[in-house]
């Protein structure tokens, strides 16, 4: 789960990070207050959505950058009237972008100095990893790909946590080393670690980091994500979900425990396993078909969860063709059966549809679809059934 | 032969009172294999099912019924209290099945894991089978049948697909094992290939991978070193989007890291027959081994 850059300042705040001062607004009628609480005297204009590239991404409207630094209160409010509703396209939105529905005055402050900092999980270590380079505010990717040296990875123990020596070599690693400079520095990579660790964070991304030119460090943008499967332990953070930066169709799925994930094809696909899921949408694209979804059903699914998934499929518009595709180790392939019957005398079923069913009580599942009298084309495996679906869509196009 | 579980192999079931446990243990059971003990903390002393005394800890089920192998449903907020316990017990193989556990639960779990002799399968993962033997987990018993292919695989229901269409087209299996789909995992595929191929029994290896992490890379490195049997993969999420979680916490495409891609040309580079679509995973062994 993903949270605001100004949601996570307020989180690093109560964890010792420096940051400057900001009030985030979600209405115009809230921007002169805002405004006026901003003392410095050039004003940082922030568009918050969960997406990287604000600064260089380009409004629909055409207007550009998502973040701006003005030098009046008017210019400040401007900017951020022309944010507010407005639909923000980065490198990481795709074409369609986000819409911008809280903006994120701040204060101003010199750059001295910029640098990265990151803790993550290391996959291959099981280890937290504090990601450091000199070369803050810029794509960190790029760093790591042209010039590795200069990115300085510290692996962190779960049984001791952060110790004296990890900081110490990264303060040298940045040229931090000095004893006020480093005293800031061992502080803020405290505070760091011990929210990445109590607050269940999958990343926590400062990019960047800063000197000013008065010595302070200070982290001029947050990034956080947290771990799923963490937040029954943590309340607060679950309630810094923004439901508006989802697809509704992937919350309404998760409602019925399925795992939807929004794709931009025409196929869509219901599947019982996150790996054959994947699968699934592979073969559409191996026969020439684009996949619309990624669909779990899970080991579980109820005949009613089935359904569900039939109409959330069904929602999105640009699905002409349907393929279900079902290896029913645990689950009944009779369960399957009824969730689709079912579905189609609750839902129209209106574009091909395809399935394919192995497994756990075949045979009866088979019978029911066949006696059900809807119109579904049956497949003996995945190849037929991917096959299948791509010319019946093709066909009907 | 095989590997991990078979004849020997004594289970303890943890939180396996749970309808979902329950379902599953009793399955595995009918299946022949020799679960000994459930341990269920507050129902020591009853009974599972009139087959299986309850205990309180593992520590007693080790005691009491020389449990050396353990099989975990507890929920995902006490799965990794669940893990350490039976490292703590001495419990050599824990077949973790739960889906959930917090990444920063399963960072302890790891680090107390090197520190032990305890070798942990999962979690998020289906469980292992012997066939013919012993069958630990969710997996359906009925797909399988004895032989010398070796299968680990990230995903459940890809592993059912791979086992299936061996079944049917008449080879067997050695040992089929699910490491799980979690960013931290017990047992990797390269830990999985390794013993499959200082195991005399398995002469063929599937390996089915998925996008996220590094270790189908790892693994590929080790099979070009050290592995002279016949291995075929598949790896799934040539379509998934950057950026996404695709169901599984570990299946996910960090910047240029992860991606399917990368998979399928580093196992190619290593000499592995990689299958190019799922349905073709048998059939792509079946080419270099017979």
């Amino acid at each position: 789960m993903n949270i605001h850059e100004f949601q996570a300042k307020q989180l690093f705040a109560d964890y010792g990070i420096p940051t400057v001062k900001g009030v985030a607004a979600r209405s115009t009628d809230a921007f002169d207050d805002a405004i006026a609480s901003i003392q410095s005297e050039l004003i940082v204009v922030k568009s918050q959505i969960h997406a990287g590239g604000r600064g260089k991404g380009t409004f629909k409207d055409g207007y550009k950058g998502g973040v701006k630094v003005c030098k009046t209160k008017e210019e400040a409010k401007e900017a951020a009237t022309r944010m507010l509703g407005n639909t923000l396209v980065t490198h990481q939105t795709g074409p369609e972008g986000r819409e911008v529905k809280t903006v994120y005055f701040n204060e101003a402050c010199s750059i001295k100095k910029e640098y990265y900092l990151a803790i993550t999980l290391d996959r291959a270590t099981s280890k937290a990893v504090i990601i450091a380079s000199t070369e803050g505010g810029v794509d960190i990717e790029t760093v790591a790909e042209e010039t590795p040296e200069k990115i300085i990875k510290i692996f962190i123990d779960p049984a001791t946590g952060i110790m004296p020596f990890h900081k110490r070599t990264i303060g040298f690693g940045l040229g931090l080393s000095d004893k006020e400079s480093f005293k800031q520095l061992s502080k803020l990579l405290d505070g760091l670690y011990r929210f990445y660790w109590e607050k269940d964070a999958s990343m926590v991304e400062i990019n960047p980091l800063i000197t000013t030119d008065e010595g302070a460090l200070i982290a001029l943008d947050a990034k956080v994500g947290f771990d799923s499967n963490a937040l029954f332990r943590n309340p607060d953070i679950l309630a810094l979900r923004d439901l508006d930066e989802e697809d509704p169709k992937e919350i309404e799925a998760g409602k019925h425990g399925l795992s939807y994930i929004a794709l931009d094809g025409n196929i869509a696909c219901l599947v019982n396993g996150a790996g054959l899921a994947m699968a699934t949408m592979d073969i559409i694209k191996h026969f020439g078909g684009s996949p619309a979804n990624f669909l779990d059903v899970g080991g579980g699914a109820s005949e009613a969860a089935v359904t569900e998934a039939f109409k959330i499929i069904l929602s999105d518009p640009n699905v002409e063709g349907i393929l279900v595709n079902i290896f029913g180790g645990i689950m009944s392939c009779k369960v399957i059966a009824n969730g689709i019957v079912g579905a189609a005398k609750n839902v129209d079923i209106n574009v091909p549809l395809v399935v394919r069913l192995e497994g756990n009580e075949v045979e009866e599942g088979k019978e029911i679809l066949k006696n059900s009298n809807l119109p579904i084309t049956p497949a003996d495996d995945l190849s037929d059934a991917a096959k299948k679906v791509v010319e019946e869509v093709a066909n009907k196009a | 032969m095989s590997i991990l579980v078979g004849k020997n192999t004594r289970v303890v079931g943890q939180g396996i009172t749970g309808n979902f446990g329950r379902l599953h243990a009793l399955k595995n059971i009918e299946y022949g294999t020799n679960y000994v003990a459930a341990v269920t903390p507050g129902k020591g002393g009853q009974q599972f099912e009139d087959k299986l005394p309850i205990f309180n800890s593992v520590h007693d089920a080790v005691k009491n019924e020389g449990a050396n192998t353990s099989v975990i449903f507890v929920p995902p907020p006490f799965a990794a209290d669940g893990i350490l316990e039976a490292i703590d017990a001495g419990i050599e193989l824990i077949i973790c099945i739960t889906e959930g556990i917090p990444v920063r639960d399963m960072a302890v779990v790891k680090d107390a894991l090197k520190k032990s002799n305890t070798r942990l399968i999962g979690p998020n993962c289906p469980g292992i089978m012997t066939p013919g033997e012993c069958n630990i987990g969710i997996m359906p018993s009925y797909i399988a049948k004895p032989g010398k292919v070796g299968v680990v695989s990230r995903s459940g229901t890809l592993t059912y697909e791979a086992v299936y269409q061996l079944t049917v087209r008449g080879h067997g299996q050695s040992t089929c094992i699910g490491i799980g789909g979690d960013p931290i995992n017990g047992t990797s595929h390269t830990d999985a290939v390794r013993m499959f191929n200082e195991d005399p029994e398995t002469e063929a290896i599937i390996m089915i991978g998925e996008i996220g992490g590094t270790a189908e890379e790892e693994a590929a490195e080790y099979i070009k070193n050290n592995v002279k049997k016949p291995v075929a993969a598949f790896i799934a999420g040539t379509t998934a989007p950057p950026g996404r979680r695709m169901g599984h916490a570990g299946a996910i495409v960090s910047g240029s890291s992860g991606a399917a891609s990368s998979k399928i040309a580093a196992l190619e580079a290593a000499g592995i027959a990689v299958a190019p679509t799922p349905s073709d995973i048998a059939d792509t062994l079946l080419k270099i081994y017979s």
